[in-house]
């Protein structure tokens, strides 16, 4: 089967390994049979609701995040229909922070999230910085973790009755307090987890495949096992980097 | 409370320091008696600076700083007796062990760390200030590539009325420098021929410093640099000074190129490779030129010019030979690749990734990097490092077979490995990180191979 993913901002938004996170989808679809097709909305482009099955936001510093922001704007009416239709999405980092309702950067500047995510970011004056492993249960009664790589000055504050992505087990997270890491609404999910998210936490990149599937599907498939030997060292290796050395709360 | 010791006594207990670090077996010392120098009393440095009679040049760029400062030292070394930090150590204090053991040295010349320039030039205050690119490097260590760049611009605003400014006009935010100091030599690459078809990947600055438009290149060299035109405002790469023409990229051999300054011109043939090594005599020769050398003396500076600690070095290992290309950021990693495919596509390489903080922790840069070209005609890829698996991950979703993949964390055994691979009379191809390459270096002189590298002449 085909699935469409979208990539926002490909020239624009893509400091932290993005297309890394892409490459993961691609190949894994692939090797159960399934076409990956990526297509690049950037600036001016029009976003078309229904026509993705995946939006893929990355991550950028502050110069690009600003030059996006504007654009974004022109584009929530398509990103929130597309989210409410179903469309999975990741937004990683300063995507995710976009997504949001604002963003006030160092300066005192705010610009204008979409507001698909329940929550308000502020740049503070120190970045967080380090290794972070988080507990999610995506699916009822199926823990797992996440690890990954973090590097954001913004303290993203969730209203009380938002859902996070997980728990913080080490590092930072969403504001270096609450103990919780990113947002999830539906099948859209937003982190501060580049460094590259999805190679080394292979389960979280077939979630994200099953749920695009079920955008066209009704439904999540079941996707058929891989061999992760590969992957789950680097899970490892990586996770006990956070357990030793990640950012202090 | 400071003890207040002479300059002498501070620079006798400094000295001491390092060698005892060198007798414990700490490394070669080279940063130890500067940073107690520097703890002891940070005036001491300015004070030492400022005894070298000729003064201190100084050397900055992400990619390429310690190739240029080896090649204006091979350069000026005829000319003058210089105290220089070659191996590497650039932060303020290895910049004030140089000072420290610099007796009877003429002129300062200092390879510098982009984040501690501001610094190092408040104190140096030097004669002369060769900046050569700003890549995205480490974010976890500099920050954002921007706030770099605002603080180069204060850094050059800054400096002594009487400090010559060389620059990379080349790249957007260094070339812009080039405004904030009357008199400044830009530098810079003239030759579509060698130029890419599209942007890198790598690319960074591609949006108009001054209005945020995409920039139109007439040519892209490496990553972001090139001959850049904003179609909104029309700012554009400043008129060059010191340019590299007609160039001749010869494997992993050699590069030639005609370099042409405002009063001459000359074919210069660098013994090594690669477009990133022209950009990097383009800037020696800049630094050179503002510090009084002679045309006569940069061609044959250029030309005598072998190879940087650790940058690009072939060292005989027994009956094979390692070829050791130095990785730390996604364009000067690109430039590594690019150089070894030119030079014909190895069957094995050996890819070393660590994550120290001289490597950078978040190790995602990897995956910025165009490792693709090393696919074609790669039969064994020997992953090494501390985060080896990673690296692995990398090469498997670019599309290697993850059969064809080796996973060898020890570096000893990764690089026992690769030469076992490798036949009798053949070259390893060997690409580590900052900390990685040190390792190896270790290890190979360790067995006889090399000399250790606070022993090495330049």
């Amino acid at each position: 089967m085909k699935i469409v993913v979208g990539h926002l901002y490909p020239d624009y938004l893509n400091i932290y390994a993005d297309r890394g996170n892409i490459a993961v989808l691609t190949r894994r679809a692939a090797w159960r049979g399934h076409e990956v097709e990526v297509r690049s909305v950037s600036v001016g482009e029009p976003l078309h609701a229904g026509e993705h099955d995946l939006l893929y936001v990355g991550g950028g510093q502050d110069r690009e995040q600003a030059l996006v922001a504007q654009d974004l704007a022109a584009k929530a009416e398509g990103v929130l229909e597309a989210a409410a239709d179903g469309a999975a999405l990741l937004a990683v980092c300063g995507g995710y922070q976009l997504l949001g309702r604002s963003y006030r950067d160092f300066h005192g500047d705010e610009l204008p999230g979409i507001g698909l995510f329940p929550f308000d970011t502020v740049a503070g004056a120190t970045r967080m910085i380090g290794d972070v492993l988080l507990e999610c249960e995506l699916e009822p009664g199926d823990r797992r973790t996440l690890a990954g790589f973090e590097n954001h000055a913004g303290r993203t504050r969730l209203d009380p009755d938002a859902q996070p992505l997980g728990r913080v087990v080490a590092g930072f997270g969403n504001d270096g307090e609450s103990g919780w890491e990113g947002c999830r609404v539906g099948r859209a999910v937003g982190t501060y987890l580049h460094g590259p998210l999805l190679p080394r936490n292979p389960w979280f990149a077939d979630w994200l495949l099953a749920q695009a599937l079920a955008h066209r599907l009704g439904e999540a498939p079941q996707l058929d096992p891989l061999a992760d030997d590969l992957e789950l060292q680097a899970h490892a290796v990586s996770a006990r980097r956070a357990e030793t050395r990640g950012g202090r709360r | 409370m400071r003890l207040a010791l002479p300059l002498a006594a501070e620079v006798a207990v400094a000295q001491a320091a390092g060698r005892l670090s060198r007798l414990a077996g700490a490394g070669g010392g080279t940063t130890v008696p500067g940073k107690l120098l520097w703890k002891l009393d940070p005036g001491a440095i300015d004070r030492l600076a400022a005894r070298l009679p000729l003064g201190s040049a100084v050397v900055s760029a992400t990619n390429g700083k310690t190739t240029t400062a080896a090649m204006a030292a091979s350069i000026l070394g005829g000319r003058f007796n210089l105290a220089h930090n070659r191996a590497g150590a650039n932060l303020m204090s290895g910049v004030a062990s140089t000072l420290i053991h610099a007796r009877g040295a003429e002129l300062g010349l200092f390879e510098v760390d982009e984040a501690a320039l501001p610094e190092v030039v408040a104190r140096l205050r030097p004669r002369a200030v060769c900046l050569g690119n700003l890549f995205r490097d480490q974010l976890d260590r500099y920050g954002e590539l921007e706030h770099v760049a605002e603080r180069w611009r204060s850094a050059v605003r800054e400096l002594p009325p009487t400090t010559a400014l060389a620059v990379n006009g080349d790249d957007p935010q260094v070339g812009e420098l080039a405004h904030e100091r009357q008199g400044a030599i830009v530098f810079g690459l003239d030759d579509p021929h060698v130029a890419r078809s599209s942007l890198q990947h790598a690319a960074d600055s591609k949006y108009c410093i001054r209005c945020g438009t995409p920039y139109e290149y007439a040519a892209a060299y490496v990553g972001h640099l090139g001959d850049y035109r904003c179609p909104a405002c029309g700012h554009s790469r400043p008129p060059l000074d010191v340019v590299a023409r007609d160039l001749e990229l010869n494997g992993l051999e050699s590069v030639g190129f005609t370099l042409v300054t405002p009063a001459e011109s000359r074919r210069v043939e660098l013994r090594v490779p690669g477009l990133y090594n022209v950009y990097n005599a383009l800037a020696a020769s800049s630094l050179a030129l503002t510090l009084g050398a002679t045309f006569e003396e940069i061609v044959s500076g250029l030309g005598s010019f072998s190879a940087a600690f650790g940058r690009f070095e072939r060292i005989a290992v027994g009956d094979r030979s390692v070829l050791m290309l130095l990785i730390k950021n996604p364009a000067g990693a690109n430039e590594a690749v690019r150089t070894i495919v030119d030079g014909g596509s190895p069957a094995i390489a050996v890819v070393a990734l660590n994550d120290a903080i001289a490597d950078g922790r978040d190790v995602s840069w990897i995956w910025d990097v165009d490792f693709e070209p090393l696919l074609v005609g790669l039969d064994r890829l020997v992953a090494t490092g501390d985060r080896a698996a990673e690296l692995a991950l990398r090469f498997k979703y670019g599309g290697l077979d993850p059969d064809a993949i080796d996973v060898v964390p020890s570096l000893e055994r990764a690089l026992d490995r690769g030469l076992e691979l490798v036949p009798p009379g053949g070259e390893l191809v060997v690409l580590p990180t900052y900390t990685a390459m040190l390792a190896l270096r270790k290890i190979v002189a360790d067995r006889g191979f090399a000399r250790p590298y606070w022993e090495r002449a330049a």
